[in-house]
């Protein structure tokens, strides 16, 4: 696609986040961030709520005042730069879409705001509306519109300024479930026919970080926790809360053997990288419950079974296993294992992540 | 309601379909949402109870007629009998001959629209930086405004007579400065001076529906706004007054309504040159005691109110409010 984005701002654009962090009075909503995306990567801001991710987008945005730190929009500091200069498309959960407009003047909004050539804004329109498969609707009126229809619009509104970064602000937490793998799709093939926009996209929602994604920055309690690549994050988190919310992984408290490549779970003795654990220490062992099978195995864990989630295409095991209830993702069985009765699970050695207990959430 | 011809607004059922409250809220939220304010959008179909209902709407309908119907009757009655007796129109063709009944109908016609163009101006401007500019005592200037709404209007009228009054503090001031005989504020005894005592009063009435729009306002829908570049004044125009309209259009009309008929204010400040309607009943009935004059004046005030009030819903409807 010619034309759209890229060129709204000019030079390389990205965004920088340098120490910023935003307070209510005494409240720190967002502790020093720092945190670059660059030129036409998609970052998503994945955390829980209250963790931060939407203050540093409205920071990008200019809605909130940094306390400290500096905001750069490529090579400009855009710290105190009041919102209308900033040149940055903004998509929020509700779309925001103006009710009294039709679609084709909620799209041509930010052109003629900006005080575009007026002979190319139908042009422009055009073009985003055509983008955002919007085109037979631009005549219609917002609450004509299904949800996933206004979200398309506003997206068509927030591309049609030509932004170089857009800032997506859980664009599609009030879609249903089946809306939203659809536009995640949309938001794919967007971000390849403008591949230099930069995206931050904040959302709570794990799967649409791993699937839209070139990096993840886990945010919770205002800071930072983690950045990487979703498989980084996936496969090797560094931290707890990053195992825990990037995939739910099961977290067992072990203490690392003598040997090398040990370490013991109540009387299990596992076998495991332990690079960079000193032996005799206390450590996290870190285990996706889709890489746990039933049976025993390379590394395998004895208890008894405490509950039985049939989830359709598998069965979801909690076993308590030492103290600890670890969870299990098995392919739908036959005959699942009645409660209380004993089971073993087995895990792969390459399969598991060992955290020493030192880099627990304030990594 | 201003939308367009559409398979999701227009909905033609069978006859005798009835559609559902929820069917309805599905083909247009803010029919249902009219509905819900207890308007009706379309003629529903009779329920059985209906026949038995009736004798509900007796006892206020009653008390209606003999409060307030009746003695209206009696005063268009009045209105059309001559002193000489028997019934005729000629108590009309005389006041509307009467060059003092023009001048106060000009008068009453010019103050009432200026007054709600003046509340209308002031009023928004107002409203919006109490809605929309983050200041110390926001909050506390917003309820001042429901407590205004409960003052009588000749309080505002003692208070302009304060400061601007012949011997009010802005003359006595000059007039302490200059050593002049008088000061240089004197307006209020002209219709300017019911003007500014009316707008002064009236301007809550137009604010308290426009805080209750703008806080209704998506401000999600401003900040996308901003950001897709438009400045304060854009905003405004573009996205806050459209919003705005049907509280504006229902403040305006209010007011108009009731500066036609105000009493209070016209009395207090422009006594020695201002006449209006509402006064000139007063000077007529109690001055001149010319009753059937009166009551022909205070028909025509009547019906000016009326039909302002007919032309209000029918705008109201239109704009959707």
């Amino acid at each position: 696609m010619s034309g759209v984005g890229g060129d709204g701002v000019g030079g390389d654009i990205g965004i920088r986040f340098d120490g910023v962090s935003v307070a209510y009075g005494s409240n720190t909503v967002l502790d020093s961030l720092d945190l670059t995306v660059e030129r036409g990567e998609v970052m998503a801001l994945l955390g829980p709520s209250g963790s931060g991710k939407t203050t540093a987008l409205r920071a990008v945005a200019g809605f909130v005042t940094p306390a400290r730190g500096r905001v750069h929009i490529g090579d400009r500091d855009v710290t105190h730069l009041p919102p209308h200069r900033r040149g940055v498309g903004m998509v929020v959960q509700s779309y925001a879409l103006f009710p009294h407009l039709r679609v084709e003047d909620n799209v041509a909004f930010g052109l003629k705001a900006q005080k575009a050539d007026k002979a190319a804004i139908p042009g422009r329109v055009a073009e985003a509306l055509e983008m955002t498969g919007m085109a037979a609707y631009a005549k219609r009126y917002p609450r004509e519109l299904s949800g996933g229809q206004q979200q398309r619009v506003a997206i068509a509104r927030a591309l049609a300024i030509r932004p170089g970064v857009l800032l997506l602000d859980e664009p599609l937490s009030a879609l249903d479930a089946q809306l939203r793998s659809g536009m995640l799709a949309e938001l794919a093939r967007l971000h390849r026919e403008l591949p230099d926009v930069s995206i931050l996209y904040v959302t709570h929602d794990q799967v649409e970080a791993l699937t839209l994604a070139d990096r993840i920055a886990v945010m919770d309690k205002a800071r930072l926790q983690d950045c990487g690549t979703p498989q980084e994050l996936y496969r090797s988190p560094r931290t707890e809360f990053t195992a825990s919310f990037v995939g739910n992984a099961n977290l067992l408290p072990v203490r690392v053997g003598s040997g090398s490549g040990q370490v013991r779970l109540g009387d299990a003795e596992l076998k495991v990288d332990t690079a960079g654990v000193a032996a005799g220490a206390t450590a996290t062992l870190c285990v996706r419950p889709h890489l746990v099978g039933l049976g025993e195995g390379a590394n395998t864990l004895r208890g008894a079974v405490a509950e039985v989630q049939w989830r359709g295409a598998t069965h979801r095991l909690y076993v308590d296993v030492a103290g600890q209830r670890v969870k299990a993702d098995v392919r739908e069985l036959r005959t699942p294992p009645a409660l209380g009765s004993q089971v073993a699970l087995h895990f792969a050695p390459e399969d598991a992540v060992l955290l020493s207990a030192g880099v627990a959430a304030d990594a | 309601m201003r939308s367009p011809a559409g398979p999701l607004t227009e909905s033609h059922p069978a006859r005798g379909a009835v559609p559902t409250r929820s069917a309805l809220r599905n083909i247009c939220p803010q029919r249902a949402a009219a509905e819900q304010w207890g308007r009706k959008p379309q003629p529903q179909p009779q329920p059985l109870r209906q026949r038995a209902t009736w004798v509900w709407a007796l006892p206020p309908v009653l008390a209606l007629g003999v409060v307030f119907l009746y003695p209206l009757v009696l005063l268009v009655q009045q209105s059309f009998t001559p002193l000489e007796g028997g019934m005729s129109v000629q108590p009309y063709a005389d006041v509307f001959a009467d060059p003092a009944f023009r001048e106060a109908l000009g008068t009453t016609v010019w103050l009432a629209v200026g007054a709600t163009v003046g509340c209308l101006v002031l009023g928004f401007v107002l409203a919006l930086v109490i809605a929309f500019v983050p200041f110390p005592g926001a909050k506390a200037v917003a309820r001042f405004v429901d407590v205004f709404l409960s003052f009588p209007s000749f309080l505002i009228t003692l208070a302009l007579l304060f400061v601007y009054g012949t011997v009010g503090m802005a003359n006595g001031m000059w007039t302490d400065v200059t050593g002049a005989a008088s000061g240089p504020f004197q307006f209020l005894t002209t219709p300017w001076g019911v003007l500014l005592a009316e707008i002064t009063y009236f301007t809550p009435f137009v604010m308290r529906p426009l805080l209750a729009a703008f806080s209704q306002i998506d401000t999600a829908q401003i900040e996308a706004a901003s950001s897709l570049g438009a400045k304060a004044p854009r905003i405004v125009r573009q996205v806050i007054l459209p919003e705005a309209l049907p509280a504006l259009a229902a403040g305006g009309s209010l007011v108009l309504i009731m500066c036609l008929n105000e009493f209070g204010i016209v009395l207090f400040t422009g006594a020695k040159g201002v006449t209006t309607l509402p006064t000139l009943v007063y000077s007529k009935a109690i001055l001149e005691s010319d009753w059937t004059a009166a009551c022909v004046v205070a028909v025509v005030n009547v019906v000016i109110s009326v039909s302002l009030y007919g032309l209000y819903r029918v705008v109201s409807r239109r704009v959707g409010a």
